[in-house]
This record gives C-alpha cells, sequence and structure tokens, in this order.
C-alpha cells in the first residue's frame, strides 16, 4: 500500500484531512460507490449492452435481406441488406392486418393504462389519506391479492367473456386490466409520503367537496408516480401475449398476437417475420427513448420501497 | 401517521348538534363519509369480476364435464384431475417447467448481482448504462422468442455455426429437451436480467457507505467487499427476486409456445410447460374441465413454492423489510412479466 485510504485518513487524521487528501489525489479509488470505475468495468457494461442490443439488430438484419441471403447465411452480415423498406411494406401487405393489430395495441395499452392509473391514484388517495372503517382490513386485502397468480383464471373468464358476446372484442382484453392491486399499492405508498395533510386541509376549508379535493390537490402530487405506473402498465400490457392470444382470436389481433399469425402462416418466410417483429418493437423502443430515464427511476424507487 | 386527524373530521364537527342540519349539510357528511368507499370501489368490483369471481370458479369448473363449444355437462366429481395426474404429459410438462425455471432463474440472478455491482460505482454517464441494461425489458417475449428461435435454429441458425465453425458439434437446441430448456432459459434471461440488475442496484445504494470504508480499513480488496459486504447486504432482496421470479416462471407460456411454428412444445412435447399443456387441453382439445384442473393443480403448486420461500424468507432475513413491500414487487414483476 503505497498511501493510505481515505477513510484510515479520517479515522486517523480527522475529516478535514481526509477531504484535502481527496482533493488532491486525482482517480479517487474510494470505498464501494465512491470509486471511480477504470476501463474494465466499462468494457465489461459495454459487451453486456451490446449483447442485449445485438437481438434487436440480428432481426433488422434479418429483416433486411431476402431469404435466399438469410438461407446462405446463417450468421449475418453486420452491414444491413437494402431488402428492409420492400419488407416492411410485405408485412403490412400481409392478409394480417398489421394496421389492425398496432391500431388494437395502442388503443388496448392506453386504456388499461389510463384506468388502472386512474382507479390506483383514486383508492391510492382514499387508502393513504382518508379514514374510515375497514381501511387496514382492505388495504391488507388488495396487498394479498397482489400474489394470486390471476392468470390461473382464464377458463372461466373466457366462459364469462363468450356469455357477455365479447370474444374477438377488444373489450375483452381491456377489462380484466382495468385495475391491479400493485397499482393501489403503488399509489397508496406513494401518496402517503408525498401529500401533505395540510394541503387537503386547506382545500377542505376552502369548501372543496371531497371529490373536488381530490381532483384538484391529489391528483396533482400524484403525477410523478401516476406516469410511471402509466408507463409500466402500458409496456405490461403492450408485451401481453396469452390472454389476447385466447380471446382475441384471428380476426382482430394485437401485436403479439399477430405475430403468433405471422409465424405460424409464413414460418419459412423469415424475413417478413423478422420485419414484422421490427414493427413491432419500433413504439416501444421510441417510448423508452423518452421515457426509459422514468422505467429506471421506477424500478430502482419501487426496489428501494420494496 | 396514524395520530394525525384526517381533514374529514375535523370538518363535520363543524356543525353544531344542537342545531337542525340542513340539506347540503347533510350532503356533505355524506359526501365524507361515503367517498372513501367510493374511491376504493372500482378496484374492489372489478377485481371481483376479472379476478378473484374467475379463479374461484375455475374449482366449480374443474368438477364437471365442460366442453369449449357444449359448455357444462354432468358433475363428475374429481374425475377431471384424476385423469390429468394420470396423463404422462402432465408430468412432463410440470417437469420441464421446473427444469426452464431453474436454468432461468439461477443464472439470471448471478449475472443480475454482478451487473449491479459494476454499475454500483461513480459511473460516468450513469443513465446510459442503466438505460443500456433494461433495453431487452421492453421487448415483446412473442418477438424475443421469435429471434431467439432462428439463433437457436437446428439447421443453419447462427449458434450451431458459429460452434461448428469453431470446430465443436452443433447442438439440437429444438428436437431434444435439455438445450430446447436453456435456449427458452437464455430467452427469459435476456429479457429480465437489466430489470432485476436495477432492483439489485437500488438495494446496493441502500448499503451505508461506512459498512465499505470499515471494509477497507480492515484491508478488503474489491472482490472481498462484493462477497462480504455487497452480497450479504442485499441478500434479503436476491431471496425476494427469487421468490418473485417463482410466481412468474411457474407460468411461463409465452416463449415455449412461441418456440416453433407449431405450438405444441415439441414433437416429444420436450418443451412443453404446464400452461401451455392447459391451453392445449382447454382450447385444442376444448377440455376446458380438465384445464380448469390443470389449472387448480398449477396453483396448487405456487402456493407450495410460496411457502417453502416464506419460510427460507422469514428464517434468512428476519430483519428485512416488511413483508406487505415483498409481496408488492412480486405483483409488479408478475404484472409486468
Amino acid at each position: 500500500m503505497s498511501a493510505p485510504s481515505l477513510p484510515v485518513i479520517r479515522q486517523t487524521a480527522g475529516a478535514g484531512a481526509a477531504r484535502a487528501a481527496a482533493r488532491r489525489r486525482k482517480p479517487v479509488d474510494g470505498a464501494g460507490p465512491d470509486r471511480r470505475p477504470r476501463w474494465l468495468t466499462y468494457t465489461l457494461l459495454g459487451l453486456f449492452i451490446a449483447g442485449s442490443a445485438y437481438p434487436l439488430y440480428f432481426a433488422f438484419l434479418l429483416a433486411s435481406s431476402t431469404s435466399a441471403e438469410i438461407a446462405q447465411n446463417p450468421v449475418p452480415s453486420f452491414i444491413p441488406g437494402g431488402e428492409f423498406i420492400s419488407n416492411i411494406k410485405r408485412v403490412f401487405e400481409a392478409d394480417i392486418d398489421i394496421w389492425q393489430a398496432m391500431l388494437n395495441s395502442i388503443i388496448v395499452s392506453t386504456a388499461t393504462g389510463v384506468s388502472v392509473v386512474m382507479f390506483a391514484t383514486l383508492a391510492g388517495y382514499s387508502f393513504a389519506k382518508l379514514r374510515f372503517r375497514g381501511r387496514r382490513a382492505l388495504l391488507l386485502f388488495v396487498i394479498g391479492t397482489m400474489a394470486v397468480p390471476t392468470q390461473l383464471g382464464i377458463v372461466p373468464l373466457f366462459i364469462v367473456m363468450r356469455e357477455l358476446d365479447l370474444v374477438g372484442s377488444l373489450w375483452a382484453v381491456i377489462l380484466p386490466g382495468m385495475v391491479t392491486a400493485f397499482g393501489v399499492f403503488w399509489m397508496t405508498q406513494y401518496l402517503e409520503a408525498a401529500l401533505p395533510y395540510e394541503l387537503i386541509e386547506a382545500a377542505r376549508v376552502d369548501g372543496a367537496s371531497m371529490f373536488r379535493t381530490f381532483w384538484s390537490v391529489a391528483l396533482p402530487a400524484a403525477r410523478p408516480a401516476a406516469a410511471m405506473l402509466f408507463l409500466f402498465t402500458f409496456i405490461a400490457s403492450w408485451t401481453n401475449f396469452f390472454w389476447p392470444s385466447i380471446v382475441l382470436g384471428t380476426t382482430n389481433p394485437t401485436l403479439p398476437v399477430a405475430l403468433q399469425l405471422l409465424q405460424a402462416g409464413f414460418f419459412k418466410d423469415i424475413a417478413l417475420i423478422m420485419a414484422g417483429v421490427v414493427v413491432s418493437v419500433v413504439p416501444l423502443l421510441l417510448l423508452f427513448v423518452a421515457a426509459g430515464r422514468q422505467l429506471v427511476a421506477g424500478i430502482m424507487q419501487g426496489a428501494v420501497k420494496g | 401517521m396514524a395520530t394525525q386527524t384526517a381533514p374529514p373530521r375535523s370538518s363535520s364537527h363543524a356543525a353544531a348538534p344542537a342545531r337542525r342540519i340542513g340539506f347540503s349539510q347533510r350532503l356533505g357528511r355524506m359526501d365524507v363519509k361515503l367517498s372513501p368507499y367510493l374511491y376504493i370501489s372500482p378496484f374492489f368490483i372489478l377485481f371481483a369480476i376479472t379476478g378473484l369471481f374467475p379463479l374461484l370458479y375455475t374449482g366449480f369448473v374443474s368438477l364437471h364435464e365442460w366442453d369449449l363449444l357444449g359448455g357444462q355437462g354432468d358433475f363428475v366429481g374429481f374425475q377431471n384431475f384424476t385423469d390429468v395426474l394420470g396423463q404422462a404429459f402432465f408430468w412432463k410438462a410440470l417437469r420441464n417447467t421446473f427444469s426452464i425455471f431453474l436454468l432461468s432463474s439461477v443464472p439470471q440472478v448471478i449475472i443480475a448481482l454482478v451487473l449491479a455491482s459494476l454499475l454500483h460505482a461513480n459511473l460516468r454517464a450513469r443513465t446510459f448504462w442503466r438505460m443500456g441494461v433494461l433495453l431487452p425489458y421492453i421487448v415483446a417475449p412473442v418477438a424475443v422468442t421469435l429471434v431467439f428461435s432462428k439463433m437457436f435454429a437446428d439447421e443453419s441458425g447462427m449458434i450451431n455455426t458459429i460452434l461448428t465453425n469453431l470446430g465443436m458439434s452443433p447442438i439440437e437446441w429444438h428436437s431434444q429437451a435439455l438445450p430446447a430448456h436453456i435456449a427458452i432459459a437464455t430467452m427469459v434471461n435476456f429479457r429480465w436480467t437489466g430489470y432485476n440488475t436495477l432492483i439489485f442496484l437500488a438495494a446496493m445504494q441502500a448499503i451505508p457507505k461506512d459498512v465499505y470504508e470499515a471494509a477497507v480499513i480492515d484491508g478488503a480488496g474489491r472482490l472481498r467487499q462484493f462477497f462480504s459486504v455487497t452480497i450479504p447486504m442485499v441478500r434479503p432482496t436476491v431471496i425476494f427476486v427469487v421468490v418473485t421470479s417463482t410466481i412468474g416462471g411457474l407460468q411461463i407460456y409465452d416463449e415455449p409456445r412461441m418456440y416453433d411454428q407449431f405450438g405444441q412444445g415439441g414433437n416429444d412435447r420436450q418443451w412443453l410447460t404446464t400452461t401451455l399443456y392447459l391451453y392445449e387441453l382447454g382450447w385444442r382439445n376444448t377440455n376446458l374441465g380438465r384445464a380448469a384442473a390443470v389449472a387448480w393443480l398449477l396453483f396448487l403448486v405456487i402456493v407450495i413454492f410460496a411457502l417453502i420461500n416464506n419460510v427460507l424468507t422469514r428464517r434468512i432475513a428476519s430483519d428485512a423489510t416488511p413483508s406487505t413491500r415483498r409481496i408488492a414487487r412480486a405483483a409488479r414483476r408478475r404484472s409486468t412479466r
């Protein structure tokens, strides 16, 4: 050891000396999280991210080639071919209506996202800030239901949807996704900490009704958490496959269902299938570029709280 | 928080008891009394209809003959259960499900821990690295599987071509069970490793810095810090991630369904999973009664796993965060899966 580490200096010579030493040392090789990492860390992280991005690039490479080229080169050349536009065109012209699927996905994801946020904020506000009989027990019930694998209820759910004549309708996908126990819990946690009682009291003293108080005080305060909840719900329903594939059938698909139909109908035409993959990924990729920061923050906040 | 007076109570005190209560005041009181229930009712009503009722009604369906098209038939008692338990495919599906689950959760947790500890430093362009790790999360499992099943193609697949060029013999990723499980587990890992990395990273950031400083004073190097400080401190989080991935992982469907164009879990059902089997019984063989029985059996398996996990967690992480929060993370993980 050439020089004592900063904590050692702090312990032996006091905090002031440690600070002075920290200023003098250029690459701070401190403890744990303060450490300025070297190139090895960046290389490893870079390799991992490149590896995670490659399958997406692979899909793009195949989507830009002809089937003959794909058959010849199992390992695609790193430079994309020239067929990308024409393959994308072929996807949209295939007898599976991709425009419809895209529209359906947008409708379903937006509707569930808005509905989950709305109902979760209402319930979360009530649980966090209002007093009523049975509040604790009901909240515990909500938390308990989070551990229930509701996906296993699909058989009766399907029977019910058929009774309601909703099989093949987007409502059959939207209705079961309109509330989540997680959403309620998430908003309860957030509003408990983020919304001071003084604000609610002030609104009430000013004569606002209960709903007005919720609308003008709680809702604005809930906005950051609501945005994250919307993002997670949107992504979850965009990527959802099991239930939509059962209840929507082949006539009115969402994007994942349409991808399955593409695979079943054109399994020899890899270029076409990969073009479909690209089409289904691009909207979320744009969302990721715009709001990836919030996603990261949302996961990390949930983890800290959770 | 519990000691604070909520606003509704104070406002209802405003009405003097002696005076006759006017209509608008009575309305105001109703507003205060009923609003909390009104606000939580959408969740409870919708959950009861679309979540709780179907789950319970599954039990009813499973005790009947019930055809997809013909509807409810005779009451048959536990016949559907005994039929299912007598099927070789059911046990095969259960084995495959466990195998895929193990192959996906163990490497995932290890890689995520290493990545999180790499990110747990004073990085430049911190947000870029964190977002980069999360990128696969936005790709639908169906899309992931289409890409990976091409990469893992038995003949003229990318991975086998690389293996051959390296002088190794190609692997039958589709026609053999274990390679198929590895391929499917790879897809799960692809999508979820980054997500779990961020959860672990958050847990690592909650470790007090003086613990690391103490370790440094004691002469611990980076590796020693990782194994003796970081890992023990995030162990509760690791256990919870495992618990949460259990509930979702045992219901795996999308990846095995899309691994080939037939969606039956392979010629020999070598990658048939329990949920895929449920689908096959109900919607291919139009036997909803048996499908419901499989749903209940899988539910039972998940409950047993949850109980085992619960015992383990209690023993290992008795001083961890409140239990409600664990379930919360479990649910989010599942709902976003």
